[in-house]
């Protein structure tokens, strides 16, 4: 089972620097949510750890090697990553899209090989798109196109699973099917999941590691009912929030909130991001 | 979880496992079209020569006999020039547009082929009688600056490089770089070399340039064959390919000296022609599907195809003068243009 521990990076776009000295074990064969403000930094160091960004300091370790050190197909083959908001080019059906998962496997001009059929099958089967497999990915739903993503992942027949934001735009319902299908695989195969995620309760609800953010630190790392507190909501995002406990999970959410004092002077401070 | 696919959907198995044939048959089937108009063109023109002529001139060529001779020396060189030509800036635009997610990506449009033909005025003006040998190196240095303008040009602007702005910009790159190549001609007084190469023409073709232009491209359109599974998994998004295992960088690089080296022969030989490259990468991909191991070759037949049906049309439209082919290809490309900016240029 590769480990992954991120140990004093320091990772920016050229001389704006978004994560300072920031360092986080990612626990093995768990669920980890990373959550915060628009602008944290979550997506960033999401990024750090997928070596999508470069760490100007410290490093990503993989298995206690530097990642950036690693050879990028071997990397691949353990980790696979799910950028937020992929843009599917027309004309490509669900089967050719998910196969090229098995890229860091192919070699010369990549044709697949027997046992890269069977993991593409083995994908589409996990992630329920049997009937779709032949239709043209821009032709699905935002819920199914989200599937075909996580089945190219699935592919890639990684240990470590890295989504960026994997529910956004998708309705209620869609989101909690695709969370559940992400908490099957880290029950059924012991995968690592690893995600940005801006549900709190969802978050809650499917992680067994959260790690809340602000202004590129972080304010606090734990199980849910560590992070998930009244007094950690306000330091994360300045709201006063009324909390309870889910009936399916028994890990605490909040039932609603309103703005701490402090927060609209913040918001008009904050870039997006 | 099967519940959540509806019923409605379970239907059409074809598709994927098709692909393959389809693409096998464009290829097949454009390379036999490809040579049809290769020996239509080269047996029409001012002198009139029957097909089995053109056949006896090609394989038992006699020095002797004038047909043989026309064909050997003026019409085979530029119809395999024009066919070159044509796949060059297919293949060009094919990578263009797989490594940017550029559906406007061109090397017309984004400025590769004006940069080429204004180190062919420097060559004119201040090295003339240049051997072909190195005004073909000038011509790859040419697409290169007139691309690195476009590219700095456009990412100038705040927020970044969307496929509007690069054509912009590509359209005022083109602009000042013709204008300059036109104020060498004047000044130094080389209008008359440059004007078959600015209306794009493959008149001029000889067969000791068509050999160097050969061996270039078919090299280029070797290694982009060779690169083209990569193309298309860059083509996915940057983030991607990435996380697939891709060495990004190492890709990019390799497709840019493709590109250019593509774009500066082409223009090397006729000038800067316009279009192909946009309009074929576009009606190979909508024929063969998404995958670039299929799109690249596919492109260089069809390319090859459009600009040898070009030259002859050129050669037809208005005997015994010369139509530039540029124009021609033009009245092609102005309303595919047109027809893609309206769909607003999104990305592929």
């Amino acid at each position: 089972m590769p480990s992954l521990a991120i140990d004093q990076v320091k990772v920016g776009y050229s001389n704006l620097i978004i994560l300072d000295d920031l360092s986080v074990e990612i626990p093995e064969q768990k669920i980890t949510t990373i959550v915060g403000a628009n602008g944290c930094g979550k997506s960033t160091l999401l990024k750090a750890i997928a070596r999508i960004l470069k760490t100007q300091k410290g490093a990503v370790y993989l298995d206690g090697k530097a990642i950036q050190l690693l050879p990028t197909k071997e990397v691949a083959k353990k980790m696979a990553i799910l950028p937020q908001s992929s843009q599917v080019p027309t004309g490509l059906t669900v089967y050719e899209l998910i196969s090229y998962g098995r890229f860091p496997y192919q070699t010369g001009m990549g044709t697949l090989k027997v046992d890269d059929l069977k993991h593409i099958d083995w994908a589409i089967e996990a992630t329920g798109l049997n009937p779709l497999k032949d239709r043209p990915v821009e032709a699905l739903s935002g819920g199914q196109r989200q599937r075909v993503w996580i089945a190219m992942a699935l592919a890639q027949d990684t240990e470590i699973l890295i989504l960026d934001e994997p529910t956004t735009y998708l309705d209620l319902a869609h989101q909690l099917d695709i969370l559940l299908l992400l908490q099957k695989l880290n029950k059924e195969q012991k995968r690592t999941i690893i995600m940005v995620l801006h549900d709190l309760n969802h978050a809650s609800r499917v992680s067994h590691n959260l790690v809340a953010m602000r202004d590129g630190a972080i304010i606090e790392e734990g199980t849910p009912e560590q992070v998930m507190t009244q007094s950690n909501l306000k330091a994360i995002f300045d709201i006063e929030a009324t909390m309870s406990t889910c009936p399916f999970s028994n890990n605490p959410i909040y039932l609603s909130y309103t703005l701490s004092q402090s927060t609209k002077h913040m918001v008009q401070n904050k870039k997006s991001g | 979880m099967s519940a959540y696919v509806e019923p409605s959907l379970e239907v059409k198995k074809k598709g994927l496992k098709s692909r393959p044939v389809i693409a096998t048959i464009i290829l097949i089937g454009g390379i036999i079209g490809l040579l049809l108009a290769i020996g239509i063109s080269v047996s029409i023109g001012a002198a009139e020569i029957d097909v089995r002529t053109v056949w006896s001139a090609v394989f038992q060529y006699d020095s002797t006999l004038v047909p043989h001779q026309i064909i050997q020396e003026t019409r085979l060189p530029r119809v395999i020039g024009a066919a070159l030509v044509g796949s060059s800036l297919a293949v060009s635009g094919s990578i263009m547009q797989g490594m940017t997610r550029n559906p406007l990506a061109d090397p017309g449009l984004l400025g590769l082929n004006a940069g080429a033909a204004f180190m062919l005025a420097i060559c004119f003006a201040f090295f003339p009688g240049l051997p072909y040998i190195y005004i073909i190196l000038f011509a790859f240095v040419g697409a290169a600056l007139g691309a690195g303008l476009v590219f700095g040009v456009g990412s100038l602007a705040k927020g970044g490089l969307t496929p509007m702005r690069l054509v912009l910009a590509g359209a005022a790159v083109t602009a000042l770089l013709v204008a300059l190549s036109e104020g060498i001609a004047i000044y130094y007084r080389i209008n008359q070399d440059l004007a078959f190469w600015n209306a794009g023409g493959v008149s001029g073709a000889r067969w000791e340039n068509i050999k160097i232009m050969a061996s270039w491209v078919i090299l280029a359109i070797l290694a982009a064959i060779v690169l083209s599974k990569s193309i298309t998994l860059l083509s996915l998004g940057e983030e991607i390919a990435v996380g697939l295992g891709q060495k990004t960088g190492v890709i990019k690089l390799f497709g840019t000296i493709i590109i250019l080296i593509l774009a500066g022969s082409a223009v090397s030989v006729v000038g800067a022609v316009g279009f192909v490259g946009l309009v074929i990468p576009h009606i190979t991909r909508f024929l063969v599907g998404y995958d670039y191991r299929w799109i690249i070759p596919c492109s260089a037949v069809l390319g090859g195809g459009l600009v040898v049906l070009a030259d002859l049309a050129a050669r037809m439209v208005n005997p015994p003068q010369e139509t530039p082919i540029g124009a021609l290809i033009a009245v092609i490309g102005v309303p595919f243009f047109l027809y893609l900016t309206r769909k607003g240029g999104q990305p592929l």
